[in-house]
C-alpha cells in the first residue's frame, strides 16, 4: 500500500547514519560522560511507603572520607505552586522539586530523601548510610478506589478536588467530564447493551538505559549538563526552575539516549547534579541502578475503567458510557485527560458521558509512557466492542468499520477530523492474510484498534553546506529510534542531493534551535516539518547566488536534482550544489538557512492488530503465535523505523496485557524490582510481528506525516485479551493475564 | 582493601590493571579502562547488555569479578569489527534496522556471534532462546532476529 511516486529519497530505508557507532560501542549513552576531577552522586531514599519527616541529620555523611557535599530539600528553593509544561503535559514545578528530593513528607518507597557527592561510588554509598532520618509511618493506600473513599489516608494536606468540598483534602486532584447527546435516550434506543468494568496494573517503561548525568557548575554560575533525555530542552527548562537559574546558564547536551517511551521527558536528578556540583566545586555524575529506576522513576499509571455501551441490533453505536479512573502515583497529573479524550475518539457514538478522575497514591509520580492514558482506556473500549461484536453474532472489523470515524467526523474530544485513515486501515486489517488463516486447537485470535491523537509543538532546524556542498544538518530533537535518518531523508529529497552527503546532527540547547521533547510522536512529523522548511529556504538562497552568477532574474532559476537550472535562453550551464558551494564566498558568503515553526495539524493515527494466542489450559501460559500490526502512518518517510515502531509498541502492549505489573505489599514495598521478576517480553515470548503501512496523507504535513510512535501500545491490550477469550472461553477484565490468574479462571468455568 | 593487580587480554590487547576485588568486570571495563561500549541496564545479570566473551564463553560482564580476568582472553563489542571494517553481524544489524534506541545492541551483537560460533545455522526459534537473555524494549526483536538469520546464512557463505 505504500507509494512513492514522485520522491527519490523519501520512503526509502538507508542505513542510520548513527549506525555505525551504536554496533561497535563507540555512541556515547547517558552513563558514558566522565570529566576530570568528576565526583559521584547517590541518592538516599525513603524506607516507607509514606511518612513524615520528623528530622534529617547529615552532620556524620558530611564529615565521612571523601565526601565533598550533602543536600536534601532544604538547599532547593521552595517553590510556589505553579503549572509549566513539561514535555507533553504540565507539571506544577513545586511537585517537581518535592518528587526530586522530599519536602516534609515521603510519598512512596524509594522516594529520594538527601544526596550525597563523594569521591568514589562507593564512598558516597557507605555516606548515605550516615545519614540519620527521623521519619513517624503513616498508612499507605496503593489502590486507586481505596484512594478515593472518603476515609483513605491523605497524601496532601493541600490538596482539594476541584468542584468538590475546599475544607477537606481528596487524593482526588482532578475531575474531567465530555458529554455530548443525551445517553439515557441513546441507551433507550439501544438493543444490546454491555457494561463492564476493567482494571490495569503500574507498568514500567522498561528503558534499558538507566537514567543518568553528569553535571558541571562553573564558578561563572553556569551549568553543563550531560545527560540521556527525551528534550533537552525540558530538561534545561525544569532543572532551571527548580534551581531558581535564567534557563540561559544552563546547557544541556542531550547524549544518544537507550529508550524513553515518554518517561525521559523529566528529570530527576539533574537539578541534584547540578547543586552537588555547585556544593562541591567539582563535576558530579549521577547514574541510577534498575532498582532506583523501579522503585522511584514514573511508571505509567494503573485504571480503574467501566464502559457501558449500548447499539442496536443492525450493529449502530447508539450510547456509551465510560468512567475512567487513573493513578496518579505521588502527585498529581496522570494521563486522566488524554485517556477520557481518547476512549471513544474512534467511533461515531451520538449520545455519550466520559468522566475521569486524577487519583493520588501512595507510589512513584507517573510520568508518560507512549500515549498515556490510551492503551487503558482502549483496552476496556475494545474488550466492550469485541464483546459487543459476537453479541450481535457481526464480524468484529465489519462492526467497527460500520462505527469507524472518517474525514468530517466530530472527533468525541472536538474537533472534526480531517482525512484520516481508520477505515482504510480496518479493511486492511479484513484483506489481511493472517485475518483469515485457521486457528488450531486451544487457540483463539483478538483484534484491537487503537486511536493517538499526536502532537505538533515546537521545532527548529539548521542545515549548514559545507565548501564541498555537503551539509550539516542540526537539530534539537533527541534520536530515540532512527530519526537521524529520517531528517537526512527530508533533506536529501527536498536539496536533490544524497543522503549520504547529510550529517544529521543532535545538538545541546546552546547550539540547536529550540526543539520540544522527542515525544508525543512529533519528531518526524514537526522537526521534519522545520527540516523541510530550512531546505526549501536553503534552495532558494542557491537560486539567488546562480542567478547573481549568471547575471540573470532569480525567477528564472528553476531547482532540479541538486542543482540549479538556467533558463535556456542564458546559454549557461547548470550549476551543482557542490560549484554553489565552492563559489559561495563571492556571491554572498556561506550557504546556511534554518527554520523554526510551531507544528500545527499533527494527523490523527489509528491502529488495528490481529493477535493469535495459544492457551495451555493445564498451566494457564498464554503464548503469542502470531502477531499483524496494521496502521495508518500518512507516509512513511524510512518505512524500515515505522515498521519497528509498530513491531516495538506491540512488544511492549502485549507484555502489558500476559506479564507485567508492579507488586506491592501491604506497606507499599515494590516486590519486584528487578528485570527477573518486572517480566518483560524477550525474545522467545514473541513471534515474528507482521506489520502494513497504510498510507493515507495527512493534509497538514509537506509529505503527508502522521506520527507513528505510540499508536501501536494502543490495541494489543483487547487484542490479546480476546485472543485469549476466543482460545479458552474465559474474558479477563484485569490485566495481566498471568499463568495463574488464567488458570483461575479456566478451573472456575 | 587494597587493589588487586590483574593481567589478561582484552579484545587482543594484553591489558594490565588495578582494581577492587569486589569490582566487577563490567565496572572495570567501563570505569577503569573506558571501554564503555559495554553497556549496563540492571547489574543483576537479568538484561544481557553487558555481555561480554570470556575465554569463548559468553557471560554478563555485571556478574563476573575484575579479578577473575587474570590470565584470561575477553572480547567486548570493541572486538567484533575488524579495524574499520564492520563484521557480518554489525552489517546485517544495520541493514535490518535491527535497532532503535542502541543500547542494547552491544550486548546483542556479543551474544548473536556467541551465538553463531556454537551454531552456524540457528533456526528461528534456536535463535530467540539462545538471546532470551538480552532484552530489546524498542524492536520487538523481529528485525534483530531476521538481522542474526542474515548473518548467519552470509557468514555460512563466507566460510563454504
Amino acid at each position: 500500500m505504500s507509494t512513492n511516486k514522485d520522491y527519490k529519497w523519501v520512503g526509502t530505508s538507508p542505513i542510520r547514519p548513527d549506525g555505525a557507532d551504536k554496533v561497535t560501542g563507540k555512541a556515547a549513552f547517558g552513563a558514558d560522560k566522565n570529566l576530570p576531577g568528576m565526583l559521584h552522586g547517590k541518592i538516599l531514599r525513603s524506607p516507607y511507603g509514606h511518612a513524615k519527616i520528623k528530622s534529617i541529620d547529615t552532620s556524620a555523611a558530611e564529615s565521612a572520607p571523601g565526601v565533598l557535599a550533602v543536600m536534601t530539600s532544604k538547599d532547593l528553593p521552595d517553590l510556589a505552586s505553579e503549572m509549566g509544561e513539561a514535555g507533553e503535559s504540565a507539571v506544577d514545578f513545586r511537585d517537581l522539586s518535592q518528587n526530586i528530593l522530599a519536602a516534609g513528607k515521603v510519598l512512596y518507597h524509594g522516594h529520594a530523601v538527601a544526596a550525597v557527592a563523594a569521591t568514589s561510588p562507593k564512598l558516597a554509598k557507605q555516606a548515605l548510610k550516615l545519614i540519620k532520618v527521623e521519619y513517624e509511618e503513616l498508612p499507605v493506600v496503593l489502590e486507586i478506589e481505596d484512594a478515593m473513599a472518603d476515609d483513605a489516608p491523605i497524601l496532601h494536606e493541600n490538596q482539594f478536588t476541584p468542584g468538590g468540598s475546599q475544607d477537606k483534602p481528596s487524593n482526588i486532584a482532578g475531575k474531567m467530564k465530555l458529554p455530548r447527546g443525551d445517553i439515557e435516550k441513546g441507551f433507550a434506543e439501544a438493543d444490546v447493551i454491555v457494561e463492564r468494568e476493567f482494571t490495569t496494573p503500574t507498568v514500567h517503561q522498561g528503558y534499558i538505559e538507566p537514567h543518568a548525568v553528569t553535571a558541571s557548575m562553573s564558578a561563572s554560575g553556569h551549568a553543563d549538563v550531560w545527560c540521556c533525555t527525551q528534550g533537552a530542552f525540558v530538561v534545561r527548562a525544569m532543572t532551571a526552575k527548580v534551581l531558581n537559574m535564567d534557563v540561559g546558564k544552563v546547557k544541556v547536551t542531550p547524549s544518544e539516549i537507550g529508550g524513553g517511551f515518554g518517561a525521559k521527558t523529566t528529570v530527576y536528578l539533574e537539578p541534584i547534579a547540578v547543586k552537588l556540583s555547585e556544593m562541591s566545586g567539582r563535576p558530579v555524575k549521577m547514574v541510577m541502578d534498575r532498582e532506583e529506576v523501579l522503585r522511584a522513576t514514573g511508571p505509567t499509571s494503573a485504571s480503574v475503567i467501566k464502559i457501558k455501551l449500548g447499539a442496536t441490533n443492525d450493529g449502530k453505536l447508539v450510547a456509551a458510557e465510560g468512567t475512567l479512573k487513573y493513578g496518579a502515583g505521588a502527585y498529581k497529573g496522570s494521563p486522566m485527560g488524554p485517556g477520557c479524550m481518547c476512549v471513544f475518539a474512534s467511533y461515531e457514538i451520538p449520545n455519550f458521558v466520559v468522566r475521569g478522575f486524577d487519583v493520588v497514591l501512595n507510589k512513584p509520580k507517573v510520568a508518560a509512557y507512549r500515549a498515556p492514558g490510551a492503551p487503558m482506556a482502549a483496552f476496556a473500549m475494545e474488550s466492550v466492542m469485541n464483546e459487543m461484536a459476537g453479541k450481535l453474532d457481526l464480524d468484529p472489523i465489519d462492526f467497527r468499520l460500520e462505527n469507524a470515524v472518517k474525514e468530517g467526523s466530530v472527533a468525541a474530544y472536538g474537533p472534526k477530523f480531517p482525512a484520516i485513515g481508520f477505515v482504510e486501515t480496518l479493511k486492511a486489517a479484513k484483506e489481511h492474510p493472517h485475518y483469515s488463516a485457521p486457528l488450531g486447537k486451544n487457540q483463539g485470535r483478538g483484534v484491537g484498534t487503537g486511536f493517538w491523537f499526536n502532537i505538533g509543538m515546537q521545532s527548529s532546524a539548521t542545515l549548514n553546506v559545507n565548501e564541498s556542498g555537503s551539509v550539516t544538518l542540526i537539530t534539537g530533537s533527541a534520536d530515540i529510534g532512527g530519526s537521524r535518518a529520517s531528517m537526512a531523508l527530508f533533506a536529501a529529497e527536498e536539496l536533490g542531493i544524497d543522503y549520504d552527503l547529510i550529517t544529521p546532527l543532535v545538538s545541546n540547547t546552546e547550539e540547536a534551535g529550540y526543539c520540544d521533547v522527542t515525544g508525543g510522536s512529533r519528531t518526524t512529523f514537526a522537526t521534519g516539518m522545520a527540516v523541510v522548511k530550512a531546505s526549501k529556504n536553503l534552495v532558494a538562497n542557491m537560486k539567488k547566488r546562480a542567478a547573481k552568477t549568471w547575471g540573470v532574474e532569480v525567477d528564472e532559476v528553476l531547482w532540479q536534482d541538486g542543482q540549479a537550472v538556467p533558463p535556456f535562453s542564458s546559454g549557461k550551464n547548470p550549476m551543482s550544489m557542490a560549484e554553489i558551494a565552492a563559489s559561495a564566498a563571492k556571491t554572498g558568503g556561506p550557504l546556511t538557512a534554518s527554520a523554526s515553526l510551531t507544528a500545527q495539524g499533527a494527523g490523527a493515527g489509528f491502529g488495528v492488530h490481529i493477535c493469535d494466542v495459544e492457551v495451555d489450559p493445564e498451566t494457564g501460559k498464554t503464548d503469542v503465535i502470531r502477531y499483524t500490526a496494521i496502521q495508518d502512518a500518512g507516509k512513511a518517510i524510512h518505512p524500515a523505523y515505522v515498521e519497528g515502531q509498530y513491531q516495538g509498541g506491540a512488544a511492549q502492549g502485549i507484555g502489558w496485557a500476559l506479564n507485567e505489573e508492579y507488586v506491592y505489599n501491604d506497606k507499599g514495598v515494590l516486590q519486584n524490582f528487578g528485570f527477573l521478576d518486572y517480566r518483560m517480553p524477550v525474545a522467545n515470548d514473541l513471534p515474528m510481528i507482521d506489520t502494513v503501512i497504510v498510507e493515507v496523507p495527512n493534509p497538514a504535513h509537506p509529505y503527508g506525516v502522521r506520527g507513528v510512535g505510540e499508536t501501536p501500545i494502543v490495541p494489543p491490550l483487547a487484542a490479546v485479551a480476546e485472543a485469549v477469550n476466543n482460545a479458552a472461553g474465559v474474558r479477563i477484565t484485569d490485566l495481566p493475564i498471568s499463568p495463574p490468574r488464567l488458570l483461575a479462571e479456566i478451573d472456575a468455568k | 582493601m587494597s587493589k588487586a593487580h590483574v593481567t589478561t587480554t582484552i579484545n587482543g590487547d594484553v591489558v594490565e590493571y588495578l582494581c577492587e576485588p569486589d569490582q566487577s568486570m563490567l565496572e572495570v571495563l567501563r570505569d577503569n579502562l573506558e571501554l564503555t561500549g559495554t553497556k549496563e541496564g540492571c547489574a543483576t545479570g537479568d538484561c544481557g547488555a553487558c555481555s561480554v566473551s570470556l575465554d569463548g564463553r559468553l557471560v554478563c560482564s555485571c556478574l563476573v569479578l575484575g579479578v577473575e580476568a587474570e590470565g584470561k582472553q575477553i572480547e567486548t563489542i570493541e572486538g567484533i569489527a575488524d579495524g574499520s571494517e564492520l563484521h557480518p553481524i554489525q552489517q546485517k544489524f544495520l541493514e535490518n534496522a535491527a535497532l532503535q534506541c542502541g543500547i542494547c545492541t552491544p550486548g546483542f551483537i556479543v551474544a548473536t556471534k556467541a551465538l553463531l560460533a556454537k551454531n552456524p545455522d540457528p533456526t528461528e526459534e534456536e535463535a530467540r532462546y539462545f538471546l532470551a537473555g538480552n532484552l530489546c524494549r524498542c524492536t520487538g526483536y523481529d528485525k534483530i532476529i531476521r538481522a542474526v538469520l542474515d548473518a548467519a546464512a552470509e557468514m555460512r557463505g563466507a566460510a563454504s
